[in-house]
């Protein structure tokens, strides 16, 4: 568990307000004790103070986990985020679009949502905007980008993709291997 | 002006004539009763006579009255020639004169078909008696008058009737035929009844005969009874007197075919080499089986002469191996455990899948809310029980459980409802430490955390690197933020980090209580890999307990559980940990499962084991599990320094052993069987210690001076209870000769030193008196003799001191195992020079 450098918080913060915007605020103070963020082999970890302390006592090799896993930095220095900070994501998210019933299957997949699959969005979201997909019934799935503006959308044919699909809760058994 | 109402005429409104309701039919109330209105359609001439006839009852009724007084005298001599019913009848008759044709209405109304036959018979008689009692003279016109009468209403009783009058002379006569042919009739039916079950028709002849016979004598005591009751009606008595027959049947036949039984069905237990060559169908060996365990019911009834019952339980056991595909050792593990009938049972039940359930993630969603998204997708589930307020059990299910939407996002997790029981005996509360030693998949570690609502730290530790990605799959997933995952040999934790408020150690195990999951145990598992579990099982338990602070406020609790059902690796481990710690069991807050073994074979463990809980698959229907709660009342240790690392080296050695020459060791087991199996790879639960070459080149070298002193690896024997008590209460002198002669025997010494120690903690769990050891020499914790708690407590805050920061212990351990690593030095001089310094 180490700090993240200067360059990587800029990064991850950056990151992070395309989700939730100025709602990162309150990811850093928390009424509940101070939390941070630490880097383990290039993951970002999101971790009450605390906690971090008592995990001080494990060695590099043996630590796994601590706390919540957000995203993994790559050779190049960007950060991809798990489905992992969905948990994080969804509360604090400005901007939401919603699956069709008839989607949300196909989504779990790693689909890309097209027009037809779109069953409500958030008003004035920009062309590129990261978004939080959730089912109808308010289930988060996942993140995205939204490949339309909000008033795009509505004039858009429905085959078209509106929201780029990033990643989705089937990961966790899809990917299990890959993300930990 | 305008038009004249018309009022008289307006039409009514609603439905017409045609569709009006037609009310219910109306039957006429006596319809089912013709007689009662009989005096309706009676003609004059008919009224006449009836009038007549009320007249001739009342003379009737007065001579009867007169020969009252004669009759008992009469009856007898009926009893001793005829048959008592008619008897039964004459008397009945007395009173029931006056009513005469009602009654026998009644009687003729109110059977059904099967009884119809002898209660004709019976008003018949009725009517026969009265017949003999009554005036000649009147005889012709009642009987007119009675046929005429019953011409009109009755068509069954006209027909007696001319069998009545057929000759007066004969009456008597008649009676006694038609009562012994009636007689005959009922016997008859009862015995085929009987012969119908018993698929016996020889028997049954004898019997009929047995039965006429009986039914002579049978009957004349029941004469006696009769007198007794008079006031009952005679269809309460001919039916009191039809069960009594049928009792005597039923007894008889019983008795015939227990008779029977007993002379065919004696089993002959085949010799040991008789079927050697034969072929045996699946249902041979069933058949077998029930056999010998009927015989092992009752084995003095049905044994075989010269058969010793060791003989037949060996037989019965290669044919349960066979049948359900087990090894021996297991399956007479098994058979030590249950008793005949409930080993039948487990075996059955063991053969089944127990139901799919899941645990509700109270996190994140409630039980009615999932069960109601899941009810949508088709999933037919119900809650699991009273116990839990967030199972659910899963009945079938139209989609992949593992793959809902619902399931992904963390609503709930597949979960055997047996792996919720720890949990719930660890009670884990809001703001606490909490490990969870081998926590791989983390079905257990997440119900931890959501009851502890994601506050406090939850530390989930495996030691497999391949297994711990599904512990923070599962944590991420199920939306765990309090958790700390590491990858540790759980052995070490306590030089990593004590001082936690609650353990839950589930261990690895053989797996025995998990057969319906995986079927590879029955036949895979051995003495060496039981053996291998168990070592490592202590070594964990007492981790575990070192671990945790005994002056938590609200904890300091240890849960241990296993997926077993084998006593050595459940109570035993037990057993050695209260001898080994400060810890005591106690109850689960659970309230079914049955209680833990406080004596199994030879062995005798502490009494307080059965607060320990084991729960069966054939009367909980789940896994095969054993739970038990220990309390840490103290953080001192009551066994020596030296007497530890004496344990550990030995608990080392065994495992390292274990694994490196099991057959070896398999020879040095004291006690228990060799197996016939060979060496089977343990599951991936089986943490094991990480040695180096050099190590481990060193364990062997240790092992093969070992074998030459004969080594014993199950290092701890059974105690018999009484027997050392009363040893240690003699003098305290006695045992250091036997320590010292044990000694020379061989390495492993101590064993016998901690033995007693711990029994004497068992007798005194409270006053620790540990310190008046006299051989216990290196010692700067047990100085003080004093018995009081309240002495101790300042000591005990010395002791713990150093370990209850994580930190500066990591370090000083670090250097240690590194020192250790180099120059294989023993552990005890650094934390005996570590504390003596606290002291100063």
């Amino acid at each position: 568990m180490k700090r993240l450098t200067d360059e990587r918080t800029k990064i991850l913060f950056e990151k992070l307000a395309k989700y939730i915007g100025p709602n990162v605020q309150q990811l850093i103070d928390r009424p509940d004790g101070t939390y941070c963020f630490r880097e383990h082999r290039d993951r970002v970890y999101y971790v009450s103070e605390r906690i971090l302390k008592l995990s001080e006592c494990f060695g590099y090799k043996q630590i796994v986990c601590v706390g919540t896993c957000f995203g993994k930095f790559s050779k190049t220095n960007k950060l991809k985020f798990h489905i992992t900070a969905l948990y994080y994501l969804a509360p604090y998210a400005q901007y939401k679009v919603w699956v069709k019933p008839s989607f949300e299957q196909q989504f779990l997949y790693g689909n890309h949502i097209p027009k037809s699959g779109l069953g409500r969005i958030t008003e004035n979201a920009g062309q590129y905007q990261g978004v939080v997909v959730y089912s109808m019934k308010d289930l988060a799935l996942g993140f995205g980008i939204l490949a339309r503006s909000t008033t795009e959308c509505k004039t858009a044919d429905p085959l078209t993709t509106v929201c780029f699909h990033q990643s989705d809760i089937g990961e966790y058994i899809r990917a299990e291997d890959s993300l930990f | 002006m305008g038009r004249k109402a018309e009022y008289s005429e307006k039409q009514k409104k609603g439905p017409g004539r045609k569709a009006r309701k037609q009310g219910p039919p109306k039957f006429p109330k006596k319809s089912f009763a013709p007689l009662d209105d009989e005096d309706k359609r009676l003609s004059h001439r008919q009224k006449q006579r009836v009038a007549k006839r009320e007249q001739k009852k009342v003379v009737q009724k007065s001579k009867l009255k007169e020969k009252r007084t004669h009759q008992p005298r009469r009856q007898k001599e009926y009893n001793s020639e005829s048959e008592p019913e008619e008897k039964q009848q004459a008397e009945s008759s007395d009173e029931e004169v006056p009513k005469l044709v009602p009654v026998k209405k009644k009687n003729s109304n109110g059977f059904t078909d099967d009884n119809k036959d002898w209660l004709k018979l019976k008003s018949k008689k009725q009517q026969n008696t009265i017949k003999k009692h009554s005036d000649e003279e009147d005889l012709d016109e009642e009987q007119e008058s009675e046929n005429e009468f019953e011409a009109d209403s009755d068509g069954e009783l006209e027909e007696k009737d001319n069998e009545g009058t057929d000759g007066e002379e004969e009456e008597s006569i008649d009676d006694d035929d038609d009562d012994d042919a009636q007689v005959g009739k009922l016997d008859d039916l009862f015995d085929d009844d009987e012969g119908n079950s018993e698929q016996d028709v020889d028997s049954e002849n004898d019997e009929e005969c047995a039965t006429d016979d009986d039914d002579d004598d049978d009957e004349d005591d029941d004469d006696d009874d009769d007198d007794d009751d008079d006031d009952k009606l005679p269809i309460e008595r001919a039916n009191k007197k039809l069960k009594k027959r049928q009792d005597k049947d039923a007894k008889l036949a019983h008795e015939e075919m227990q008779m029977s039984v007993d002379q065919a069905e004696v089993f002959h237990l085949p010799e040991p080499g008789e079927d050697a060559d034969k072929e045996l169908s699946l249902q041979d060996v069933q058949q077998r089986i029930k056999d010998i365990t009927q015989v092992l019911a009752d084995f003095g009834k049905f044994r075989e002469e010269g058969r010793s019952r060791s003989e037949y339980v060996d037989q019965l056991r290669q044919d349960l191996c066979l049948y359900y595909s087990y090894n021996e050792f297991l399956m007479s593990k098994l058979m030590d455990i249950f008793k005949l009938s409930d080993l039948m049972d487990y075996l059955e039940a063991s053969e089944v899948a127990r139901p799919l359930t899941i645990r509700t993630n109270s996190l994140k969603t409630r039980r009615r809310d999932l069960a109601g998204a899941l009810i949508n997708r088709g999933v037919n589930l119900d809650p699991l029980g009273k116990w839990t307020n967030v199972g659910l059990v899963i009945f079938n299910s139209t989609v992949p459980l593992g793959a809902t939407p619902e399931y992904l996002a963390g609503h709930y997790m597949v979960q055997g409802a047996s792996s919720m029981l720890p949990v719930i005996a660890l009670a884990p509360q809001e703001n606490e430490r909490v490990l969870d030693m081998c926590s791989a998949p983390g079905g257990k570690g997440s119900h931890i955390a959501a009851v502890m609502k994601n506050t406090g730290v939850l530390f989930a530790n495996d030691a497999n690197r391949d297994r711990i990605k599904a512990v923070v799959a599962n944590f991420h997933r199920l939306g765990i933020v309090n958790a700390v995952v590491s990858c540790e040999d759980a052995t070490k934790f306590r030089s990593i980090m004590t001082g936690f408020d609650r353990v839950l150690l589930d261990a690895p195990c053989t797996g025995t209580g998990v057969v319906s999951k995986d079927p590879s145990v029955k036949t895979t598992k051995s003495e060496i890999d039981v053996q291998r579990c168990y070592n490592l099982q202590r070594k964990l338990l007492l981790t575990a307990i070192d671990c945790v602070d005994a002056k938590s406020a609200t904890g300091g609790y240890i849960v241990y559980s296993t997926c077993s059902v084998l006593p050595e690796e459940n109570e035993w481990v037990i057993d050695y940990a209260l001898k080994k710690r400060n810890v005591k069991l106690v109850p689960l807050g659970i309230d079914f499962g049955e209680p833990g073994f406080t004596k199994f074979r030879q062995h005798r463990y502490h009494p307080s084991l059965h607060l320990s809980k084991r729960f069966y698959p054939h009367t909980n229907n789940m896994d095969g599990f054993y739970v038990a709660k220990l309390k840490k009342f103290s953080n001192t240790i009551p066994i020596t320094k030296e007497e530890q690392e004496a344990d550990e080296k030995q608990l080392d050695d065994a495992i390292a052993s274990d694994q490196a020459e099991p057959n070896t060791a398999a020879d040095n087991e004291e006690e228990t069987i060799a197996p016939e199996a060979p060496r089977k790879t343990l599951g991936k639960r089986a943490g094991k210690p990480s040695l180096t070459d050099v190590e481990q080149d060193l364990k062997k070298k240790k092992l093969e001076k070992a074998k030459t002193k004969y080594v014993a690896k199950v290092f701890e024997k059974p105690i018999k209870m009484t027997n050392k008590i009363s040893k240690e209460s003699t003098s305290p002198v006695a045992d250091t000769p036997k320590v010292k002669k044990e000694q020379t025997i061989s390495q492993e010494s101590p064993s016998s030193n901690k033995k007693e120690k711990s029994v004497k903690k068992e007798q005194q769990p409270d006053a620790q008196k540990n310190g008046q050891k006299p051989s216990s020499k290196a010692q700067p914790q047990h100085k003080t003799k004093l018995t009081n708690k309240l002495s101790q407590a300042p000591r005990m805050d010395v002791d713990e001191l150093p370990l209850l920061e994580g930190k500066p212990i990591k370090r000083q351990n670090k250097l240690k195992q590194k020192s250790k690593q180099l120059g294989q030095l023993t552990k005890s001089k650094k934390p005996v020079d570590r504390k003596q310094k606290f002291k100063k």
